[in-house]
């Protein structure tokens, strides 16, 4: 794998501790390892007992269907200092600004396409563009209510997102439990520095989605709708609903009537007007999408196109965070706001351009390919990293079918002191804030770092063996 | 609330009580093949798949009826629907499917008590290790209870979790109870002899009432008392009567319109409860009461599924 200098969040380049790292360092330089690894085990049985587990799809070992795994969390905290958290606040508010304005524009009056700042058929025949969205009005022009971006820091010691989530983005449930577990664990570390909260995401999270009810509405009764819960985010839907204090419903609980949405409950039905829906588009309403859906409900779509029920996120919203439409975005910020992007994208191949598939096919061992549509770190490849049989295959993949594919120069992720077998060692991490829309954009001071776990891994995703840590912004 | 998720916890509590009564069974009746003769005491053996009603899926397995056979399908077989095991997997799933609308404390005894059990191997139940078993059941079950009652909100969720509870401790009471009549002893002079007491002693532990009897009657354990005991006495939380009061007070603070006929039914039971004699029930068979009772109950689940459960 290829050596490249590397920017470590704890230490600078001559190996110096940064100082907002300074407490955590001292700490972890005092502290026996015993201690640790017994704080450790501790916590992985917390977890466990909790019951905060993720399943994983397609696991040939669970004999119960979606066996259940903890993702590993990782006690050393990952730090940013207040000053740079608020230019990343201001750059993820001006990117989710920018995708909900353009989301509003391609199924409004489309001006953007009309500029030619976008190719049309980029969006147009994209195939997470719907036509049935079109015309549609919805409160505060917003569609990606709950938006999460992953930003990785670069050797350069600048951040770059990587991608955008503008469906239904997971794991701030485990920003909340990460906090949790951290201060029941080591409050000690608490006092040293100034933590801001990460808590209050679900009161923040319901007054955006009760923003998103329809205009008639004065008390909408939000619920949030699972796929059921053997889905790999299930904890995270039961978390948020109970943080909220509303139902959480299967798509069997609730049913249509004159084009308004209901649910069964135990005293009759009772009328829903916000749902914040974790699941995809194609799954929504067997009448209108996926007709084999059974988690969806039958009539949900054309309640929605008459107004009378809400849905977060918006259906439609894929077009904007699929990654052939990711090196367009800095052009939407330009277009909309009139502003120079605060947040860099990565460069980016369009494999589907013929010039850019033969730069790709040429420097395939040095590059990340991913599926447009792919997420969860499914079905990419990570060049470096890759064997020669890997290499072959991803070539015939990419000649097949170009435009299913983007490729990125492989960016050395920033590395993080996590615990390993012995002691503590550098591993790369990401990170993931949640933006959230309602009448104005809000977002709690951190996010979700992931960490892959593996020696010189690039892949933290928690599907693939990545781990978690508590982010802490400080004061 | 969601019907479904009604549904969940009205069947977690009923799973729970149902593996917490297996047990107290169980460790009867492990307890009691220590008296008796042989024959005796493959009447005794046979009792718990009576009580279970569970005998015509036991002898599928074409195994003869030892006491580790009966524990291994009782207590630990996955395949039995009824078993201890089963009850707990069931209770736990039950439990996460509906995490948000219950306690994080009811979901973590649930789940604390599954990923405890799924470590419970054969060895572990043979000899003494058996009644350790049945005892840590019955305390997971107080445990769950009792974090129940103690955290959750008094609204539906209460409700329908004292609706499945006492709805299976009552049917358990009564078959318990019924069991008397297949057993038998093995001449009439036996009756009123060492045996006879053993068993009825034993009947009255696997409900926790031998103390509850001495207590309200010091008197030697007569038949009819303890019919009394677990059919009348409202005192006794076991008790038909007591369960039944439970279960009417629950139905009444349900909240919104309902079919009345779950309701209506759960009443009548609990008027007759109230107002029955004891002499008169023995007069008319004690079997041919609690078969009766018996067939109340479950009719009395199948209105309560239509009336708040159903999805349809």
């Amino acid at each position: 794998m290829e050596r490249r200098p590397k920017y470590d969040e704890m230490r600078a380049a001559d190996g110096k501790v940064r100082p907002h790292f300074g407490p955590i360092a001292q700490w972890l330089a005092q502290t026996p390892a015993k201690r640790v690894a017994e704080k450790r085990r501790e916590a992985d049985l917390l977890f466990h007992r909790v019951g905060i587990t993720f399943a994983v799809y397609g696991d040939a070992h669970g004999a119960e269907q979606g066996a259940e795994r903890l993702i590993p969390f990782d006690t050393i905290p990952r730090i940013i200092p207040k000053a740079e958290w608020d230019q990343l606040a201001k750059g993820l508010k001006q990117r989710v600004e920018a995708l909900n304005r353009f989301l509003h524009d391609i199924y409004h009056g489309q001006e953007i396409l009309k500029a030619g700042a976008i190719p049309p058929e980029q969006v147009l025949k994209n195939a997470a563009f719907q036509k049935e969205m079109c015309g549609i009005e919805l409160p505060n022009l917003v569609y990606s209510n709950i938006a999460g971006i992953d930003l990785v820091r670069h050797s350069d010691g600048k951040y770059y997102v990587l991608e955008d989530n503008l469906r239904t983005p997971s794991g701030v449930s485990y920003m909340i439990e990460n906090r949790k577990m951290m201060m029941r664990l080591f409050p000690e570390l608490f006092e040293r520095q100034t933590v801001l909260p990460v808590e209050h995401y679900p009161s923040l999270l319901l007054e955006t989605l009760r923003a998103a009810a329809p205009a008639r509405v004065r008390d909408p009764v939000v619920v949030v709708l699972t796929p059921g819960q053997y889905n790999s985010a299930y904890f995270e839907h039961a978390f948020l609903a109970q943080q909220m204090g509303v139902e959480l419903v299967e798509g069997a609980d609730l049913f249509t009537r004159d084009n308004a949405v209901y649910m069964r409950t135990t005293s009759g039905r009772q009328r829903v007007d916000v749902i914040y829906r974790r699941l995809d588009d194609a799954y929504l309403d067997p009448l209108a999408f996926n007709k084999d859906s059974m988690l969806g409900v039958p009539g949900l779509f054309a309640a929605y196109q008459m107004g009378n029920i809400a849905l977060a996120n918006a259906v439609g919203t894929g077009v904007a965070d699929d990654k052939s439409t990711y090196p367009y975005v800095p052009e939407m910020i330009r277009f909309y706001l009139k502003e120079e992007p605060i947040l860099a994208n990565v460069p980016t191949w369009r494999c589907g351009k013929p010039k850019d598939l033969a730069h790709v096919m040429e420097h395939l061992a040095e590059l990340v390919v991913k599926e447009v549509q792919g997420s969860g770190g499914y079905g990419m490849l990570v060049g470096p990293a890759a064997s020669k049989a890997e290499l072959g295959e991803f070539r015939k993949r990419l000649k097949a079918n170009p435009g299913n594919y983007i490729a990125q120069p492989t960016l050395s992720l920033s590395t993080c002191p996590t615990f390993v077998r012995r002691g503590f060692a550098p591993r790369h991490v990401d990170l993931r804030p949640y933006v959230l829309s309602g009448r104005e954009v809000k977002l709690v001071p951190g996010g979700l770092t992931r960490v892959a776990l593996k020696e010189g891994s690039l892949v933290v995703n928690s599907s693939q063996g990545g781990g978690t840590k508590d982010t802490w912004v400080v004061e | 609330m969601l019907s479904r998720v009604a549904e969940r916890i009205y069947w977690m509590n009923r799973q729970i009580e149902r593996a917490e009564n297996t047990a107290r069974i169980l460790g009867v009746t492990s307890n009691m093949v220590l008296f008796g003769t042989p024959e005796t005491r493959e009447q005794t053996l046979l009792a718990p798949l009576t009580i279970t009603d569970s005998a015509e899926r036991y002898f599928q397995g074409k195994k003869p009826v030892t006491l580790q056979g009966l524990v291994d399908f009782l207590a630990l077989d996955a395949d039995n629907p009824s078993s201890i095991f089963s009850c707990l997997r069931m209770a736990r799933e039950n439990a996460h499917a509906v995490r948000w609308q219950i306690t994080s404390e009811m979901w973590e005894a649930l789940n604390a008590t599954w990923i405890e059990m799924r470590r419970v191997r054969r060895v572990d139940l043979a000899g003494a290790g058996a009644t350790k078993f049945f005892d840590w059941v019955k305390e997971r079950s107080h445990l769950f209870r009792g974090v129940t009652y103690g955290t959750i909100m008094r609204g539906e969720a209460f409700n329908f979790s004292r609706l499945g509870t006492f709805l299976e401790r009552a049917d358990n009471t009564a078959r318990i109870l019924d069991v008397k009549y297949h057993v038998r002893l093995p001449s009439v002079k036996d009756v009123g002899g060492a045996l006879d007491y053993y068993q009825w002693t034993a009947l009255l532990r696997s409900v926790s009432s031998f103390e509850t009897y001495r207590a309200l009657y010091r008197d030697q354990i007569y038949p009819i008392k303890v019919a009394q005991l677990l059919i009348l006495e409202r005192r006794m939380p076991r008790s038909l009567c007591a369960c039944f009061e439970q279960l009417t007070q629950a139905m009444e603070r349900l909240q919104g319109q309902h079919d009345r006929a779950a309701r209506r039914l759960a009443g009548e039971i609990y008027v007759r409860l109230t107002n029955a004699d004891i002499e008169e029930i023995f007069q008319g068979g004690l079997h041919e009461y609690l078969t009766d009772c018996i067939a109340d109950m479950s009719e009395l689940a199948v209105r309560i599924q239509r009336a708040y459960l159903g999805t349809a």
